[in-house]
């Protein structure tokens, strides 16, 4: 992966003032199907080529981002404040 | 031919020219009764116990590279079977008996050397969780001995006792694990299948998977299409790319886990050595070099490289656990792709399609697994019923809520 993660609030930064929490995934309704929950906490497409990953600028503005990657190439294509909000791919 | 002490003997007076190939490079039959996607340690362990326990032997491991070229060959050569969970114990012991008779069964040299595995604790928390792990070994007749300050002290002075974050206390010793040469893993497993009858097809890859009424009837693959009787997947890191070409959604993420071999050295580190404060393992190979390893990454990869984060972290591990290790040179670092599985435990089992089967989750402790995964998968794939230490491997724990999570760190496979 590069050592550098673009954040959109301080620019490029070391890839060590991150830290990564996982799958960027709509989170279901409540009171959704057990199925869909299921799904939701278990289930990954772990596709090889994009993916969008919640990633925390810790040591930096300290805010929730989605970086959206390429998990064969490590490509960064988008890095943005989670608050925008969006559906991405699990 | 048999190896023995008389062969090598034998060839080397004809100046070791006439040594066969291990095994044979086969063409792709129409059909087999069998077919293992991944030529890895438990795709060539499964063909190997098919044909030799279960004798079936109408079986192809496709591999689309060569054998040897993923985990198996990736890994830092650790075996043990230091488990706490009842799911996970018995299994891993059974790989352990099984890594013991290795060698004289399939007739390779492995170079399984029993020289101990360590892991240290640093406070009283940490004695009291390896205590109970040691006591649950021991109440499944595992090997655990639990070392104080002075005893670690006899065997490892050249550790950092007195660090003044993570201070040693002691370790549990699980003298019976040790290390094995890995890629002489694969070689031996292929070897013996091969001798057996099963077909090691390499440079063959799987690009989908032919489906009828609810059954798997073939692969398509880059050497034409092959049909099975019965499908198994053992394609580790790349299992949810596979099983996405039989519409299946599995419950794993990819990782990258890196690791590091040093110049030479002359003897230094006995057994294998795990550092409890942060994640680092260390041990010696027989030719001097120290290898070792600490976390993944962190982050879904499908690269067989690592992050240079990941490179500073686990050097700053080793240095707070052996201070003289600032002054080796690392000669080569490299990366494998773990399957991480949402409880850190790994999957052998049926799936929903009638004839297709699914060895996978190893997260990144599938190496000392080998043995046991292969005999477990290849039970499974003979008698339609798993294997008594394989039971709770199931691939619907998850929706049942019957997790086998030795950390307990929840659905969250970058922290398993």
């Amino acid at each position: 992966m590069a050592s550098l993660l673009p954040c959109p609030h301080c620019g490029p930064r070391p890839r060590e003032e991150f830290t990564v929490k996982g799958a960027a995934q709509a989170r279901p309704a409540p009171d959704a199907s057990p199925d869909v929950w299921f799904d939701y906490v278990y289930l990954r497409d772990n596709p090889r080529g994009a993916y969008a990953e919640y990633w925390h600028h810790t040591s930096g503005c300290r805010r929730w981002l989605i970086v959206t990657r390429d998990t064969a190439t490590h490509d960064v294509f988008d890095s943005r404040d989670a608050a925008e909000g969006r559906e991405v791919r699990a | 031919m048999r190896y023995s002490a008389f062969s090598i003997f034998l060839n080397g007076l004809k100046g070791n020219r006439n040594w066969g190939a291990a095994w044979r490079e086969p063409q792709p039959k129409l059909h087999y009764d069998v077919v293992i996607v991944g030529g890895g340690g438990h795709g060539l362990a499964t063909a190997y116990y098919l044909a030799r326990e279960f004798g079936i032997t109408n079986v192809a491991v496709l591999e689309k590279n060569y054998i040897g070229s993923g985990n198996v060959g990736r890994n830092t050569t650790i075996i043990r079977s230091n488990y706490l969970l009842e799911g996970n114990n018995p299994f891993y012991e059974f790989s352990m008996k099984l890594w013991e008779g290795l060698e004289q069964d399939f007739n390779f040299n492995a170079m399984v050397s029993q020289r101990g595995v360590l892991n240290l604790y640093h406070s009283d928390a940490q004695r009291d969780a390896y205590t109970r792990r040691g006591n649950a070994m021991r109440l499944h007749g595992v090997d655990a001995e639990l070392l104080d300050r002075a005893a670690v002290k006899t065997m490892l002075p050249f550790l950092d006792f007195d660090n003044a974050r993570f201070p040693i206390q002691g370790g549990l010793l699980q003298r019976r694990g040790g290390t094995v040469r890995h890629d002489g893993v694969a070689w031996g497993y292929a070897r013996g299948a091969d001798g057996r009858g099963v077909d090691i097809i390499q440079n063959c890859e799987v690009t989908g998977i032919r489906r009828e009424n609810g059954r798997v009837t073939g692969v398509e693959t880059t050497k034409g299409f092959i049909g099975c009787g019965k499908l198994g997947l053992a394609a580790a890191g790349n299992s949810s790319q596979v099983a996405e070409m039989a519409g299946m959604k599995l419950p794993l993420e990819s990782h990258v886990l890196q690791a590091f071999v040093s110049e030479g050295l002359k003897p230094f580190i006995d057994g294998v050595v795990t550092f409890g404060a942060g994640h680092f393992y260390v041990s010696q190979s027989d030719k001097g070099g120290l290898v070792f390893g600490g976390d993944i990454d962190g982050y879904n990869s499908y690269a067989q490289r690592g992050n240079l984060a990941t490179v500073e972290h686990v050097a700053e591990a080793g240095k707070a656990m052996i201070p003289a290790l600032s002054r080796i040179r690392v000669l080569r670092a490299w990366g494998g792709v773990m399957d991480m599985s949402m409880d850190g435990s790994p999957i052998i089992d049926r799936t929903p399609l009638d004839n297709l089967y699914l060895n996978a989750g190893w997260c990144y402790g599938g190496f000392k697994a080998t043995p046991a995964s292969g005999f477990c998968f290849a039970h499974l794939l003979a008698k339609d019923a798993p294997h008594p230490t394989a039971r709770q491997m199931r691939l619907d724990r998850f929706e049942r809520g019957y997790l086998i999570d030795e950390k307990g760190q929840g659905a969250q496979p970058n922290l398993h």
